[in-house]
């Protein structure tokens, strides 16, 4: 199984224009592997938002967006899965990412409800989402990456990571007012 | 009663793009109007989510008005806390008060107007009461107006 660090490094190269929404244990490592002004590190947060701020960010460009990228965990995810049926209504460059480590990962690595057990994609997919993946290792997420970051979405990929205890809460590069500044300076 | 026609009409020459919303009994009237107008229409599927997509609208240059019952709004507490105290962004909302009428008259037990009140004051939300049931087309173009044009988070408490 992949690391949480593997799944994003894999992303770097097949990046283009996007906007990238990181969240809690991504944004640590996201912002080491990158640091552009369309990186936007959703921290502080409240969790469990992120997807729902991509799909405004989408749908503030209408038809020209030029796509986003988000970073969600499963915990993240699960405060807020009707995000998904939402997401579903439109056609929309929304690229999901969720990293599925089972784990509320810098609160001591307890266990998220049905880790390990709940199938992500089949609830992306019965939401209507209607371009899913399912990876679990590097060489598999590498393989359909390129595809799955481009094209017509919303898109959902289910990258089942190594849990890892011993995190720290993340904190962001940036304050938030500058993050905005850059973001939208960029955006235009 | 305003005229769900007149309340959308305002809503769009006030610079509003977006409605994001839950419907209830009393907004949902809204909803033919919105449809036949060039607000675009957002559904979700909880109040918390609605705050979320309008931050990524405001943060991509729209300008959403978030439409929910006071129900939603305490549910959405956290949400509305982060857009409006860690973003700092000019959300907008409409907050629709279950039983705000009945309860001016005494004729209900529902606590939703007492809470809301409280539960709005609590987070230091800048916000006005409108009664559509007194008001004109231009009272409703006015709060509406003033709603939008605040450089700052805020709400107006409609009265059901």
């Amino acid at each position: 199984m992949m690391t949480h660090r593997e799944a994003l490094e894999v992303v770097i190269p097949h990046r283009r224009d996007q906007v990238v929404v990181t969240t809690m244990g991504s944004v640590a490592i996201w912002s080491q592997l990158s640091d552009s002004p369309l990186d936007f590190h959703y921290l502080p947060s409240s969790m469990g938002q992120g997807v729902a701020l991509g799909l405004g960010l989408c749908l503030a460009q209408g038809t020209n967006s030029r796509g986003v990228i988000v970073f969600t965990g499963d915990g993240g995810l699960l405060m807020n899965l009707g995000c998904l049926v939402t997401v579903a209504q439109y056609r929309v460059p929304l690229y999901i990412l969720l990293i599925d480590n089972g784990l509320y990962e810098v609160t001591g690595g307890q266990p998220v409800a049905g880790a390990r057990r709940t199938n992500f994609a089949a609830l992306a997919r019965a939401a209507g989402i209607p371009r899913v993946y399912e990876c679990r290792e590097r060489h598999e997420w590498a393989i359909v990456a390129e595809e799955a970051l481009h094209g017509d979405g919303p898109v959902f990929v289910w990258l089942q990571v190594q849990g890892e205890l011993g995190k720290v809460t993340p904190t962001a590069p940036r304050p938030m007012a500058e993050q905005i500044a850059r973001l939208q300076q960029a955006w235009r | 009663m305003i005229d769900p026609q007149d309340i959308v009409s305002a809503l769009a020459s006030a610079g509003f793009t977006h409605v994001v919303w839950i419907p209830d009994s009393h907004l949902g009237r809204w909803e033919a109007a919105i449809l036949a107008s060039r607000l675009s229409l957002i559904r979700v599927c909880r109040e918390g989510e609605a705050v979320g997509v309008a931050m990524g609208l405001i943060l991509g240059g729209a300008k959403p008005v978030v439409v929910i019952q006071c129900t939603g709004f305490f549910e959405a507490g956290d949400a509305i806390r982060n857009a409006v105290y860690d973003l700092k962004l000019p959300l907008k909302l409409i907050i629709g008060v279950r039983s705000a009428q009945a309860a001016r008259r005494g004729a209900t037990t529902d606590n939703c107007p007492y809470f809301t009140e409280k539960v709005v004051t609590a987070w230091e939300l800048p916000h006005t009461h409108f009664d559509p049931t007194t008001a004109t087309a231009a009272d409703t173009q006015r709060e509406l107006q003033s709603l939008a044009h605040q450089p700052f988070a805020a709400a107006i408490l409609w009265a059901e």
